[in-house]
Formats: structure tokens, sequence, C-alpha cells
């Protein structure tokens, strides 16, 4: 089991959430972050003053797969999310010892389904 | 005792001319300055002026959070543009003495608009009082239509598309029904402030534009949601409140018809609020705010032309109807033709508007307002036929003329943000600013 942990732009959700449920990943959780990356963030002018350095607000999305969903859905992240710009953002996939479904106590793979 | 503001005008022309001809002394046919009069509309004009940021709040409230500030700003950017638009020819194109369609050049930056009373319009106000009321008139009227393109529309194409709207719908249409000459004035229709002029006029201009802009990027894929329903709650309160400068500030004068102008606007706007409450507790389970302040707006928009001429009676069903009606715009006709009137500025403006136009017809009397008409049910049917003319005119000259506007802007600059900045969304793409932090 795997936890693919990805930022990404705010704007490219819906168009990621469309590439995932067409590979069949129905089971997301989405969450508000803010973060930058090497650009440490945009320019932005308040009363005409130009202000940088600030941290930029990204959606995080966490999705917990068996193996065999793993390169699925990585592909579709990286296909709703790229805009071929700086700030597209990143994926990372992290090993996920154990799983439980509260309703029903399963364990491990058939919970994470 | 209810002196009507018309009557007085007409006498206070006569006079003026008959003094002229036989007498020819100015002092004697000067009109006298009324304090209360020039204080109550001096309020009036600024309750008004609140309504526009009242709106921006109420607009705002329903959009999503990345294009809060763009229509803050699109309401406030107008107060400022259309106040100088106003001053220079806007007034002039509109009340200036001329012909029956526009009114002339000659008060071109105010010259001759000055601090006498101008008979023809006020006999008891300061002529700039009632210039600066009418401006507040001129400024929220291109605002209203923001609801119907919100979220999608670049900000450069709306700043021009306001001032040419202004200039070209609005202007000649307050000429009509208000300006000296005005041929639905001439005709006698009975507005007394701006369902035609205000409500039909934006409400068709939202029409068209939503139809002709098409619908936000994401409209089939998942529901737009408002991002915060009080301030538009807010909204609608300031806008309820400012209603009274609107409705009550229109007699001109701190008088009886000014009175009643409150009473039935303030009945109206509660019932309408009540009706559609009742009607989403009915239909779909839930009494909704957002139903509720729509009700308000449907009410307070309705009864706006039929102020100064109908009753509390008429006012129960003029709010009552204008909520049954709003409500089937808005629920059923919008989702049945599919066009993105993102926040209802036809299905409660332009609906009620019309809806008002046509209730002053059958409502009017006499016994309310000497100086206006009977409508139909007081047995005067042709005035529900002026009316039911204003109507058509608004309608169709409103439809042809933002058309035009919109699709010549279009040619030249573009109008419709591109999908990439409508999904980031307009506050950045368009200001550079966000309305709220996440962390500070």
């Amino acid at each position: 089991m795997k936890l693919i942990i990805a930022i990404i732009q705010p704007h490219r959700l819906e168009q990621v959430k469309e590439e995932l449920y067409k590979e069949e990943v129905n089971l997301i959780t989405v969450s508000e972050v803010l973060g930058h990356g090497r650009q440490k963030g945009v320019t932005e002018v308040y009363r005409g003053v130009r202000e940088t350095g600030n941290l930029l607000r990204k959606v995080r999305l966490e999705i917990a797969v068996n193996e065999n969903f793993v390169e699925r859905t990585i592909k579709a992240i990286t296909k709703g999310a790229k805009t071929g710009q700086t700030g597209d953002g990143k994926i990372f996939v992290v090993d996920l010892p154990e799983c439980v479904r509260i309703r029903t106590d399963e364990r491990g793979s058939e919970a994470i389904g | 005792m209810k002196v009507s503001v018309r009557k007085l005008i007409c006498c206070a022309v006569f006079l003026c001319l008959a003094a002229n001809l036989c007498l020819a002394e100015e002092s004697s046919v000067i009109p006298k300055i009324d304090g209360a009069d020039t204080a109550w509309v001096l309020i009036s004009a600024a309750l008004v002026m609140l309504m526009t940021p009242g709106l921006a709040f109420f607009y705002g409230g329903l959009v999503r959070r990345k294009n809060y500030l763009n229509i803050l700003m699109q309401c406030f950017i107008a107060l400022a543009a259309l106040s100088i638009q106003w001053v220079l020819f806007g007034y002039s194109l509109a009340f200036a003495p001329s012909n029956g369609f526009w009114g002339g050049l000659q008060w071109f930056g105010l010259r001759g608009v000055g601090l006498e009373p101008y008979a023809a319009y006020s006999a008891t106000i300061p002529h700039q009082a009632f210039m600066i009321f009418q401006a507040m008139f001129a400024i929220i009227t291109p605002a209203l239509i923001i609801g119907a393109f919100a979220e999608r529309m670049k900000f450069s194409a709306y700043l021009i598309f306001t001032l040419l709207w202004a200039t070209f719908v609005y202007d000649p249409i307050a000429h009509w029904v208000w300006g000296s000459g005005g041929w639905l004035k001439n005709m006698g229709v009975m507005d007394f402030a701006g369902g035609t002029v205000v409500h039909i006029n934006a409400g068709i201009a939202a029409l068209v534009t939503a139809l002709v802009i098409g619908k936000r990027s994401c409209y089939d894929k998942y529901s737009i949601a408002p991002h915060n329903l009080p301030f538009s709650v807010l909204g609608a309160a300031l806008l309820w409140f400012g209603w009274f400068g609107f409705n009550a500030g229109s007699a001109l004068a701190a008088n009886g018809i000014a009175v009643n102008a409150f009473v039935v606007t303030n009945t109206a706007g509660a019932a309408a609020a009540l009706t559609w409450a009742l009607i989403d507790w009915k239909l779909t389970g839930n009494p909704t705010m957002l139903g509720t302040i729509s009700g308000a707006i449907a009410g307070l928009a309705a009864i706006t032309p039929a102020a100064g001429f109908v009753g509390v009676g008429a006012a129960l069903i003029i709010g009552i109807a204008a909520s049954i009606f709003c409500y089937i715009a808005v629920s059923f006709v919008k989702r049945k033709f599919h066009y993105d009137d993102s926040l209802d500025a036809f299905g409660v403006h332009g609906i009620s508007g019309i809806w008002g136009t046509i209730a002053t017809g059958l409502f009017a009397t006499k016994l309310i307002n000497p100086a206006g008409a009977d409508g139909l049910f007081a047995g005067n049917s042709k005035q529900l036929f002026v009316q039911l003319i204003a109507v058509a005119a608004t309608v169709i000259y409103a439809f042809i003329g933002t058309f035009i506007i919109y699709k010549l802007i279009d040619v030249v600059i573009g109008v419709r943000a591109t999908e990439e900045q409508e999904a980031i969304g307009l506050d950045l793409t368009e200001h550079n600013e966000r309305a709220y932090t996440m962390l500070e």
C-alpha cells in the first residue's frame, strides 16, 4: 500500500479529479495548504506596494492506494495538473504500513478500495 | 394632505410662463427652495449611493471567493466612473430638454445646472440636488447587470461596457420616461422610481450579456456555491435601507407621497421576502437565507415603479406576486433554457421590473396621488396600455442596444476572460489581489 500525496495548483483541482475518476480512483482527501518552491512565490501589489516572497495557495491531495493503482494515480494527477509552468507542484509516494476502515474494522488492502 | 409634486410642477411651469408673459418680473417667477424638501432629497441621494456598495456585497457574497474583489471592484469603479460621466454629459443626455429620444448637450459639464430649482423637474429643490439624486440611479443601474456576467468578464471590457451602456442605453431610456419632452413621459407612462428605466433596463441587459458571453466554464460540471452568504445578507439589508431613498426620495419632496412610497416599499419588500421563504419551505423543505433576501430584492424592485401611486393593499399583492414570478424565472425558466445568469440579475430585476410596471397600470389610483393616473382597477384601462408600451419599448431598446455594445467591444478588445484566468480567479488575474489570506 502507498500513500500518494500531491501538491497542485488550486485551479487544476477539477481537471485532476476528472482524470482520477477516469482511472477509477475515487477515494481522495483534499485540503488547502500554503507553500512555495524554488521561486519563493509570486509578487503581489497592495495599494501600490509590491510584496514578494509570499506563500502561495496550493491544494494537497491524499490518496491511499494498493500497489497496482500507484502508476495510474500518478499518471492521472500529472495529466490533470500539468501546465508546464513553474508552480505546477509535486507528487510524493510514501509507504503505507496499515489502513483501517472505521465502519467495518476491515484492514489492509481491503480497507483501501 | 397629499400634495402632488407633479401637479405642483405643472402649476409652477404654467405660472412661470404666465408670469413671464404678463409681468416680466424675475423675482416673482423663481420657484422657492424648500429646506425640508432639499434636505430629504440630499439624504435620499446618499441612501441610494449606499445601494451600490450594498449591491457589491450582495453579489460579492454569491460568487466564489476567488472572484470576490473583482465584483466589489466592478461596483466601486462604477461609482467612480459613472459619477464623472454623469456630471460631464450623462445628466445632460438624460435630462436636458431636446427631442423625445435623447436630451441635448446644452448641460454639458453641468453648465446651466445651478442652485436654483428647475421647475420642470422639481420646483422646490436646487437643480443640482435633483441632478445628484439622479446620478445615483445612473450608477446603480449598470452595476445591476454585473450579476449576469459575474466571474468571467475582463475588467477592461467591463469598464468600457459600463460607460457605453450608461451613455447609449441608460441615458436615452431615462430621457424617454423622466426627461422633459421624453416620448414615454408625454404618453403618460407612470414610473415612479425606475421600474422601466432601472430594473427592466438592467434586467434585459443582464439577459443579453448572459446569453452572449456564455456560461462559466465549470457551469455544467459542478454547482457553484456562494462563498459567503452573510455578506449577501448584509448587502441585501443595505439595499433595502437604501431603497427608502430610491423610492421615497423620488417624490422629490418631504411630503405625503414620499411617506406613501416609504410605506409601500417596506411592505412590498417584506411581503416578497416572506413569500419566497414560504415557497422555498414548501418546495424544497427549508426556508433558505438566500431565497429570503432574493425575495426581498424582488419585492423592492417590483414596487419601485408603483411606489408613488398605489396603497398598502396593492403593495402586498405586488410583493407576493413578485416573489412568485421571480421564483419561477430563477428556478424553472433559467434551468429549462440553461443560460448562466449567474446571480439572477434578469430573473430578479428584469422580471420584477416588468411585473411592477404592469402592476402600476393595474393598481394606480388618484386617491393616493392626484397627479398620477388611475389604473385598470380604478377604471382606466388606457393606463395599462401605456404601461405595456413602456415595458415593450424598454425591453426592445435595451435588448438591441446591449447586444450592439457587447458585440462591438468583443470585436475590438474581447470581452471574456480566458479559461485559465477564469480557473485561477479574476481577483488575482485582473487585480493582483486576493480577498482572503489563509495564515495571517
